[in-house]
């Protein structure tokens, strides 16, 4: 029962009002300055020219395939990334699921470890092995195996690796929270019915799993079509992704309103994305 | 009919081996991409050259020198002076709000609530540029037209911005564990003779405890790795932690990041150990 | 009753939402008695208990304890204490700190509080647990300790939401009785929620059966069970064998139903009866007995043929159909079995029982249509 809930009316409001007051100020009202400054004439020395100067050129300029062909580039690798964490994250989260319970926790703990490590240690951590005095590279060397060190970083392959890297624990640890929950025994019933494994498994587990697969591909997707470090670090200036697009504009190109429209269109990107998922995650609840 | 389903029982239970294997299988990989990395990083913070190509020797010479980093210290204490007081500040808010939505129904409720999750969803870099915008734009010339004071980007405009980002998360974790609440608890508190103030102070708060320490280190994490919302909003401020090390990456790969990092390392390692000492306390 | 009401209900209905939980309810509950509320889910029994704890406010009508009027009193200013279905114990506190609650929030003295939670834990016979957590202690301890943890503040009245439901049959049977018992011994009144009709019938002073929020009837067990006022409360209250018919013949007290072609029986009149009414005739499986030959006056008396036979242990069930399809239990006590169960099956057999063991409803009462 909520019969308790609200009698005056007024409380709630009130307990939620700092915070409400603080985000209005300090993250919507920010956010309708991005949009404001979208729409207005960049000035000379950077900044916006003074006094205001509407105009859409810079939505303009964001459809020009050189744009556009970030974006899509930013979102392939995205989904790429997106992929590699769940094919493999699931089987990962299944197996720390179905070991015994002594095992689990010690498991689950290695893939807290890196979630809960500076994400600049860890992306500085890969740079170093594929660097050209890094650790592979001097490993094949003192094998003989080549003789001047590869390029292995500086590449897309070494973003595509680092992103991976980074966000790999963001996708097990949904996913083995739903793997958790499953009940094994109705897979044992899928068999009794005489389902063998592979069926069992697309039509009874991945099914009710899949609220925590969605949730893997949120939590992996959303952070990497807007990355910014790995991309920076790992691409060494030779990868272009719209987060390294859009700090130029806010850095060497001093380019706020064009900067701003950047962010917008990748904003209403991601948000459509979660929203989507939203919806599709509900469907998917319905029956449970 | 019954001879093939004992065949093909047991060709399952072959596969279920076999599966066991390969998940096995995949399971060390997965670790070993993990880890390795980070393995190499610990070794070569022991390495006695620059080099961290081959292991020449042993010393501990990168972590003496980090002592000695004037740069990195004022770093660092910048760090946990602004991943702590938002941490305060965003714990505090946070859990009111959570206590607000998950009591009370009024006006605007459901906006609010799409309000608090959106941080959380934006890529991080346009929350950066946003307050980047909103401090230069609005919020300075404001200030200095109500009260003549010029301010610039630093300390202060990072602490903000931290807040910002960190109230949702709080909220995130404290409301997951009020929606756990059994309200019961609290009807059997007042069942008992403890007006609200008690009953909230004595029942709800000791029971919420955990999930608001569970935000209170998250939003620390948070707060402690940031980069791209710090450096939007940092100026040329002496750096946090994470500008520091960046400025560092970015030139190239030395020993002493690798000590640095090795540190780091461990703090988050403790980190991980404090939450789950935390949860098992239940 | 003596010594007054402990609670009183006096047109009290509550609505939440588009639902109305209780429809303009009156009670009496007396001072000493122990007072079941029964029902199916649903009925408003816990939303009456929840009232009168005071965690809910009435939409109308008003809730008396000890004769003075709770208007918006919140509950930790009312004279009860309730034990709860899931016990609601605090995770966070060790049995001493629970049972010591209530008696904080008075501003007890600490030692006063240290030899009360002892008293309070010997009465419910859990001595020396005072150190244990909630979660340390079995289904059957935790609600003695919510039991305790009530009891020591001496309310006027106890208030329990089903306290038994989570427990297995066999410790629910023990603590029937230990709760009866304990009852006794301090002398509060108990109202008591359950939806179990045997556990109130072996409890209660008197019950009250409910259904969509609405008061049945209320009366001792020995009332509820001989007389069941409406249909439902028959067939909710113990077994029943329910026998549609019409009314063909009133002769003063007695009343004749005709099942079918010529087949009558007979029940003792009720008001509102007449003749071509179409009625159920209620009977108890226990009442009715198979007889070789027919009855005495003052029976009645049908033919059925037995389809089923099943050995419950100290009784045996006996299924029977009667010509019209009706089925028909009846319920022996293995004290001297006459025939092996066996041979019964497929017989035709003799049904007799008293006529005042019947009793009759009318289709479609007052009090049914209104929930319909």
């Amino acid at each position: 029962m909520t019969g308790s809930d609200d009698k005056s009316g007024r409380r709630g409001p009130l307990l939620v009002l700092p915070a409400a007051a603080y985000l209005m100020i300090f993250f919507v009202l920010p956010l309708i300055i991005v949009l404001v400054i979208s729409f207005v004439e960049r000035g000379r020395a950077g900044g916006v020219r003074s006094p205001l100067a509407p105009t859409i050129q810079y939505y303009i300029r964001l459809v020009d395939p050189l744009y556009v062909g970030i974006f899509f580039k930013s979102a392939r690798i995205a989904l790429l990334v997106t992929g590699v964490c769940v094919l493999l994250g699931y089987p990962l989260a299944v197996f720390i699921g179905r070991s015994p319970p002594r095992l689990r926790s010690p498991l689950l703990m290695l893939v807290m470890i890196p979630f809960w490590t500076n994400f600049l240690v860890r992306t500085y951590a890969m740079k170093q092995l594929l660097g050209a005095e890094g650790g592979i590279n001097g490993l094949l060397l003192w094998l003989g195996l080549i003789h001047s060190p590869l390029s292995l970083i500086f590449n897309e392959f070494s973003v595509v690796l680092g992103l991976v890297y980074g966000y790999f624990p963001f996708a097990v640890l949904p996913m083995y929270a739903s793997i958790e929950k499953f009940d094994l025994t109705l897979m044992e019933a899928a068999s009794d019915l005489g389902a063998n494994l592979r069926r069992a498994f697309l039509q009874v587990m991945l099914p009710l799993t899949f609220p925590g697969v969605l949730a893997a591909i949120v939590l992996v997707f959303v952070p990497v079509v807007g990355a910014f470090i790995t991309p920076d670090i790992m691409g060494g200036g030779k990868v272009e992704m719209i987060g390294t697009l859009i700090n130029r504009q806010f850095g060497v190109a001093r380019n706020w309103p064009f900067g701003s429209a950047m962010s917008l269109a990748l904003m209403v990107m991601v948000v459509a994305g979660v929203l989507y998922y939203l919806r599709s995650s509900e469907e998917k609840e319905r029956p449970i | 009919m019954r001879a093939t389903r004992g065949a093909s029982l047991a060709t399952g239970g072959l596969a279920l081996r076999l599966g066991k294997a390969t998940l096995a299988l995949n399971a060390f990989a997965l670790f070993a991409f993990l880890y390795v990395p980070i393995l190499i990083l610990i070794i070569f913070s022991f390495n006695d050259t620059r080099t961290v190509a081959r292991l020449t020797g042993l010393s501990l010479e990168w972590y003496t020198k980090l002592i000695h980093n004037r740069d990195l210290l004022a770093a660092a204490r910048n760090s946990l002076l602004i991943a702590l007081s938002s941490t305060i500040v965003s714990t505090i808010l946070g859990t009111l709000t959570a206590l607000g939505m998950d009591r009370f129904r009024f006006r605007l409720r459901s906006a609010f609530d799409a309000v608090l999750y959106l941080p959380i969803v934006i890529p991080e870099i346009v929350m950066g540029i946003s307050l980047l915008l909103f401090f230069n734009l609005a919020f300075f010339p404001v200030i200095e037209l109500a009260s003549g004071a010029k301010l610039t980007l630093g300390l202060p405009t990072i602490l903000i911005s931290h807040i910002a980002f960190n109230i949702p998360f709080v909220y995130v974790v404290v409301r997951a564990r009020l929606v756990g609440f059994d309200r019961t608890m609290e009807e059997a508190a007042r069942d008992l003779g403890a007006n609200e103030w008690r009953t909230f102070w004595r029942v709800t708060f000791p029971i919420l405890l955990p999930g608001i320490l569970g935000g209170a280190l998250l939003a620390f994490t948070l707060s402690l790795d940031d980069y791209l919302v710090t450096v939007f909003t940092a100026g040329t401020a002496s750096p946090t932690m994470p500008l520091y090390i960046y400025s560092l990456v970015r030139k190239g790969v030395t020993p002493e990041i690798n000590a640095l990092s090795t540190v780091l390392l461990l703090a988050s390692m403790g980190l991980v150990v404090l939450s789950l000492a935390a949860q098992r306390r239940e | 009753m003596s010594g007054g009401n402990a609670v009183e209900l006096s047109g009290v209905t509550k609505i939440f939402g588009e639902v109305t939980a209780l429809d303009n309810i009156s009670l009496e509950i007396g001072d000493g008695e122990f007072f079941s509320l029964l029902g199916p889910s649903g009925c408003g029994k816990t939303t009456s208990l929840r009232l009168i704890a005071g965690f809910e406010m009435p939409t109308a009508g008003e809730v008396l304890i000890g004769g003075r009027a709770m208007g918006h009193i919140p509950p930790y200013q009312r004279p009860v204490n309730t034990v709860f279905q899931n016990y609601a114990l605090f995770p966070h506190m060790t049995v001493h700190e629970n049972v010591a609650f209530g008696l904080e929030m008075q501003h007890i003295s600490r030692q006063d509080i240290r030899q009360q939670v002892g008293e309070a834990l010997e009465m419910v016979r859990l001595p020396g647990m005072e150190k244990r957590r909630p979660k340390q202690l079995s289904g059957g301890q935790q609600q003695r300790v919510a039991l305790a943890r009530a009891l020591v503040n001496r309310p006027k009245v106890l208030l329990l939401d089903e306290p038994l439901g989570a427990l297995d049959l066999k410790l629910r049977k023990a603590m029937q009785l230990e709760l009866k018992m304990l009852q006794d011994k301090v002398g509060i009144t108990f109202i008591y929620v359950t939806h179990d009709q045997e556990e109130a019938l072996t409890m209660s002073d008197r019950i009250a059966v409910m259904d969509h929020g609405l008061v049945l009837q209320v009366g001792t067990p020995h009332e509820i069970y001989e007389r069941p006022a409406t249909r439902f409360v028959a067939d909710f209250i113990g077994e029943t064998n329910l026998i549609p018919g019409e009314i063909v013949a009133i002769n003063r007290e007695v009343a004749e139903v005709e099942l079918a072609r010529g087949i009558r029986l007979k029940a003792p009149m009720v008001p509102g009866a007449t003749v071509g009414r179409s009625v159920t005739l209620a009977v108890r499986p226990e009442r009715i007995s198979l007889a070789a030959a027919p009855g005495p006056e003052g029976m009645n008396l049908i033919e059925a043929s037995v389809f089923e036979v099943v050995y419950n242990g100290a009784t045996t069930s006996i299924l029977l159909r009667l010509e019209s399809g009706i089925v028909l239990t009846v319920r022996q006590p293995n004290i001297a079995f006459a025939v092996e169960p066996s041979d019964l099956r497929e017989q035709r057999v003799r049904l007799v029982w008293p006529i005042e063991a019947s009793s009759l409803f009318m289709e479609k009462t007052p009090v049914e249509q209104g929930k319909a």
